[in-house]
């Protein structure tokens, strides 16, 4: 009998993995599951063009529905997996209507969801978290109507919701609870510069905010009440204060977790080898350097670790090794991030952030290891290439920008 | 609906009706043409859409922007005068019949 491989999680990971089978020769049966009621599409113009109204649902869809016809792939919708088991010869999952799956290889790209804020006020009709297509939907159905828009949380998403509802005309505040923005992923450097930047553009940021409750006529949310008991008005607030790993159905099969994140090896193999898991849900070895454990939400990650988990499922023994890219869209501003930061000991900055194109580059014991570009492809194209090289560039002379930054590359 | 040729890497010639406003990118890709990547689902943020444009269409699609302009010297196969990212250009009728030519490294 051919093998059957399930993967549970229709979003961009799940995706790719099925397609990567068909691509690599599988000629098993692939199903590809989802809670969600329509098929895969792209979750990053959600907070931007989707929003603005750039594009529209079906743009975002990652393959048309003949093609996964043609590739024999199945793909189940509105359904979600509510428990998945290991019998003697195979596995089970079973859904949420009753069906019975059964598989030989099981693949979980189930992704993460929006952490939840839990004061007073935050069930009020109005606050709103932005994850998936009905979030999006949810957002632009109250969009046109809403003058005041609060963000909680100056994370990526914040900021460029934040940045579509300004461009829109809103009155747009930005609550962050920590002394500056986005400061999980990026330098002082670059927080300042996004703090300064969305300021410039009419949208106040509040840095060290802290929320006592949302404020309501009852049913609607109109407002955040500061510590202090200063309100500001609202007709929607967006909260944007990171994602939980989905990992009950791992956890379920007694696969190893740590905080819902499903710990998988190089090969993105769980801790059971009949299991692979890949992207927002995964903690995975560096991605560079294999030492410590990360977790990487982007689509760069779920693509990449999809298609090596594809080739695990065929038997294949590759190593992950995939240098981490990001971007992110606000207003008029492009940034974009190469490597991973984490553990950086110096920095170096390249150009004027005040001209609104600049670039800093991460060293950890004077290897370069990140860069963050902001409207600088050049110089983000170059680090890129040199990361996968496993090439540097040298400190002392990265802040020249009458030098390209690829003719500095060395090993 | 304005129709579009893609080159695939290995020679292959595929038509397909395109969305009119819809990229040339997203045409590709939800249909399954080989060799268009599109790591960033059109953001112009990765250069992994690269596309060469037929000469007799250049006019009517135009030359790149600023950012997709610097995108195009860091992509992987050497740009031409009629490299464009496939994600850049939008389907319209004026369009019907585009022919592209799709690169054949893009990472």
């Amino acid at each position: 009998m051919s093998e059957r491989v399930l993967i549970i999680g229709a979003g961009q990971a799940g995706m790719q993995l099925a397609v990567s089978l068909r691509e690599d020769g599988f000629t098993g049966s692939v199903t590809l599951i989802g809670e969600e009621p329509h098929g895969p599409y792209q979750r990053p113009p959600l907070s931007k063009a989707f929003l603005s109204g750039e594009s529209d649902e079906e743009s975002l869809e990652l393959r048309s529905p003949a093609f996964y016809v043609e590739n024999n792939i199945v793909v189940i919708s509105d359904e979600q997996v509510v428990e998945v088991r290991w019998d003697a010869a195979h596995g089970t999952a079973v859904t949420s209507t009753g069906r019975l799956i059964p598989f030989d290889k099981l693949a979980l790209t189930t992704g993460s969801s929006p952490r939840r804020l839990s004061i007073e006020g935050s069930e009020l009709d109005g606050v709103l978290y932005l994850r998936d297509m009905a979030d999006a939907k949810n957002l632009k159905r109250r969009w046109d109507k809403a003058e005041h828009v609060v963000v909680v949380g100056g994370g990526f998403i914040g900021l460029e919701v934040a940045a579509v509802a300004r461009k829109a005309g809103k009155t747009v505040t930005v609550l962050e609870a920590a002394d500056r923005l986005i400061a999980r992923a990026v330098s002082e450097t670059t927080s300042e510069f996004y703090r300064a930047a969305h300021e410039r553009r009419g949208t106040r940021v509040r840095l060290g905010a802290s929320i006592s409750r949302f404020v309501g006529d009852g049913t609607k949310v109109t407002g955040v009440e500061l510590d202090g008991g200063e309100v500001i008005p609202a007709d929607i607030i967006m909260v944007g204060i990171g994602v939980i790993a989905r990992g009950e159905l791992a956890t379920q099969l007694g696969l190893e977790t740590v905080n819902g994140a499903i710990v998988v090896d190089s090969h993105a193999r769980t801790s059971d080898p009949r299991v692979v898991a890949a992207g927002d849900a995964v903690l995975l070895p560096h991605p560079l350097t294999g030492d410590g454990q990360v977790r990487v939400e982007s689509v760069q990650n779920a693509v990449d670790q999809a298609k090596l988990a594809a080739k695990t499922i065929m038997g294949g023994a590759d190593e992950y090794r995939a240098v981490p890219w990001f971007w992110s869209d606000q207003a008029d501003l492009k940034l974009q991030i190469a490597g991973l930061s984490n553990g950086y000991d110096a920095t170096v900055l390249r150009g004027n952030p005040d001209d609104e194109k600049f670039s800093v580059l991460y060293y950890r014991a004077g290897r370069l290891i990140a860069i963050d570009s902001v409207n600088d492809v050049l110089d983000y194209m170059a680090v890129r290439k040199a990361l996968g090289n496993g090439q540097t560039i040298p400190a002392d002379q990265a802040s020249d920008t009458s030098v390209a930054l690829k003719t500095l590359v060395q090993d | 609906m304005p129709n579009v040729t893609y080159i695939q890497p290995d020679g292959k010639e595929i038509t397909i009706e395109a969305r009119d406003g819809d990229s040339v990118m997203e045409t590709a890709v939800r249909n399954g043409v080989k060799g268009i990547i599109a790591e960033c689902g059109g953001a112009c943020a990765c250069a992994t859409c690269h596309v060469f444009v037929d000469e007799t269409f250049m006019d009517k699609v135009g030359g790149p922007g600023d950012l997709e302009d610097d995108m195009l010297d860091g992509a992987a196969e050497n740009r031409t005068d009629c490299s464009r990212l496939s994600c850049q250009i939008k389907m319209n009728a004026g369009l019907d019949g585009l022919r592209v030519r799709i690169a054949s490294e893009q990472v």
